[in-house]
């Protein structure tokens, strides 16, 4: 990014990048460079005391690894003077941490009431089914990780599936495996 | 992302009017739109002048709740209090079934950024937090750099718009958890903690954020005050009731030809959205039920269609307007499981405080699943309304309270789907 990140918005990047996600294990420290330490005092510098700035941070872990590990819980607390159990006791009570690593495509299926009527829960068997894995299982490739989601907030777009940071709506069980092909060929077109 | 909003029906288009417009995102040519003029005019105001613009105009919470928004401005300490004052803005929009401040904010960033600073001068705030739902990544890019337009250009921070007037506003990003919309919750989650509601009193006005005064406002609240401040509270009531004035994002979904948002004048009946704007059911269908303000409201079989879309007339109609979010069932829905769906939402979404709560939605949730599966008992029906009694009125927040509506109005309103279930597994659905 050329432009300097603004403080007011340095807390609010989107965090599910494809890059980071489906790496493995990877789990960077997130305050050892500059650009973390930078992101820290940006984003402590727009609150009044330490532990507002959690979210935010457990939002930069995940942008940063792809994931939230207990290692970087405690790196937060330890930034914030918190309790690494506090951190765990928040960080697992917010359903988009991923509190172990995912698959390079994070598949959420809507399944409640507006997408429900709209073949939801069909759209979710059959992402199931051409990725073969179960729900929150990752597939042996890393490339897959399918789970059922609450209300995405598109409910006029049922059924809505979110797919790392992008929504795609309207879709049909009937569409289903031409997106996952099209996930398949951008997941080889970058491995080549 | 899909666009939804249909300018060739008739709608009104004063929230929605650049929507749709990519370049309307941006400062300069948000500007050459009339951009920011009622900031402009509340900065020659009082905190107490503007208050009572709104107090006229009778805007109401666009959150759900419907409660005065000027009145609620007014709850706040005045000049003679020193302690910090803050303004959150509630873009944790969840609700299943809504989905139009998700709108505002990816096509009118500059809208709710110039409302959230009218707001702020109104209740004298120096610090502005829009909470905005984890889930809104493709949001976050153009909220942000509008954010950081307006910071460059001197529409927020220090001396804005070259007034004397300075105020601060961050983006804050939640986590995927229902209940952090919830006022309280939503103070616990910026806060830092787990979003877990708190009794009221003391009410956010009093101890909010930080234990500061603090208003929490929805998106689509804030995002109709501009207009408000720059063309006054009379013409603001030129649309709507004398109770519900001005216009309304409609978030119209389920079982419908053209699903979608559609910004109504407060009032026309309920079946014209559905029928005339929303073109009615596909392939000629019957519609069976409406829930018309969100999935926490209670059920409208199809002779009550006709209900006027107020406060009021939806509260007649033995409902509620809520988010303005019908979601439309036809003949073919079994009601059963669209009530076991919901209910599975709100015990999945319990923060797990309150013993009711966490342990009433869940059993709410098996006992439909099992009547589903064919081995239900007609005893469960009078479970069922057992239930919806412990589950009113005896909790932290409303939570509970939302199962009941759609839950004891499907028990009172479709018994038989309920009874051809358990005593034929069979269902009522076509």
């Amino acid at each position: 990014m050329s432009e300097e990140l603004h403080p007011s918005v340095a807390g609010a990047q989107p965090y599910m990048r494809e890059e980071r996600q489906g790496s493995g294990t990877t789990d960077e420290p997130l305050f050892e460079s500059d650009e973390g330490r930078e992101r820290l005092e940006k984003i402590r510098s727009r609150y009044p005391s330490a532990r507002p700035a959690l979210l935010p941070l457990l939002n930069y872990a995940q942008e940063k690894n792809g994931w939230v590990s207990t290692r970087a819980m405690e790196e937060i607390a330890g930034a914030l003077d918190l309790t690494p159990a506090c951190v765990h006791s928040v960080a697992t009570f917010y359903t988009m941490y991923n509190k172990r690593p995912v698959g390079r495509y994070l598949i959420q299926v809507c399944t409640n009431i507006s997408c429900h009527l709209n073949r939801g829960d069909d759209v979710l068997e059959r992402f199931l089914e051409e990725t073969g894995t179960r729900p929150g299982e990752t597939s042996e490739n890393g490339l897959f990780t399918v789970v059922e989601a609450e209300c995405l907030g598109a409910c006029g777009f049922a059924t809505v599936v979110q797919i790392n940071e992008d929504y795609v709506e309207n879709v049909t069980p009937e569409k289903v495996p031409d997106i996952v092909d099209a996930l398949w060929a951008r997941a080889e077109g970058r491995d080549a | 992302m899909a666009f939804p909003h249909r300018h060739d029906l008739e709608t009104t288009t004063l929230l929605s009017r650049h929507m749709g417009e990519e370049e309307a995102r941006h400062l300069d040519t948000w500007l050459e739109r009339g951009g920011y003029e009622g900031l402009r005019k509340a900065l020659t105001m009082e905190p107490e002048e503007i208050v009572q613009v709104v107090k006229d105009s009778g805007l109401r919470g666009r959150g759900g709740a419907g409660f005065p928004t000027g009145m609620k401005w007014s709850f706040m300490p005045g000049a003679d209090d020193d302690r910090p004052h803050y303004l959150c803005c509630n873009a944790d929009e969840s609700e299943p079934g809504a989905f139009k401040d998700r709108e505002v904010l990816r096509w009118s960033p500059h809208l709710l950024i110039e409302g959230c600073m009218i707001a702020a001068r109104a209740i004298r705030a120096r610090h502005a937090y829009i909470y905005i739902r984890g889930e809104f990544f493709p949001v976050l890019p153009i909220l942000n750099r509008a954010v950081s337009d307006a910071y460059r250009e001197g529409y927020l921070g220090e001396g804005i718009m070259g007034s004397g007037w300075s105020c601060d506003l961050t983006v804050h990003v939640g986590a995927g958890a229902y209940i952090a919309g919830e006022e309280t919750g939503l103070m616990a989650s910026l806060e830092g903690r787990r979003a877990e509601p708190r009794v009221k009193p003391p009410f956010p006005a009093q101890v909010g954020i930080f234990g500061q005064p603090t208003t929490v406002n929805n998106v689509e609240t804030l995002a109709a005050v501009p207009m408000i401040l720059t063309n006054g509270a009379e013409w603001y009531r030129q649309w709507g009731t004398e109770k519900s004035p001005g216009t309304k994002l409609w978030c119209c979904s389920g079982h419908l030809n053209r699903p979608g948002n559609y910004e109504m004048a407060l009032g026309v009946p309920l079946k014209d959205i559905l029928f005339d704007v929303c073109g009615g059911i596909p392939e000629g269908r019957a519609v069976r039920a409406v829930i018309p303000g969100g999935s926490s409201t209670a059920y409208l079989t199809p002779d009550e269609l006709d209900c006027e879309t107020t406060y009021e007339g939806l509260k007649e109609a033995g409902s509620s307007l809520g988010t303005a979010s019908p979601i439309v069932m036809d003949e073919s829905t079994c009601l059963l499981r669209a009530t076991r769906r919901i209910a599975q939402f709100y015990a999945h979404e319990s923060c797990g405080q309150c013993v009711q709560c966490r342990e009433g939605t869940e059993w709410v949730t098996e006992i439909l699943t099992r009547i589903e599966h064919g081995d239900g008992r007609m005893e469960d029906i009078d479970t069922l309304y057992d239930l919806c009694e412990q589950l009113t009125g005896r909790t932290i927040c409303v939570l509970a309270d939302s199962v009941v509506f759609p839950l004891k109005s499907s028990l009172d309103k479709f018994r038989d789907e309920y009874e051809a279930h358990i005593l034929r597994d069979t269902c009522t659905a076509t």
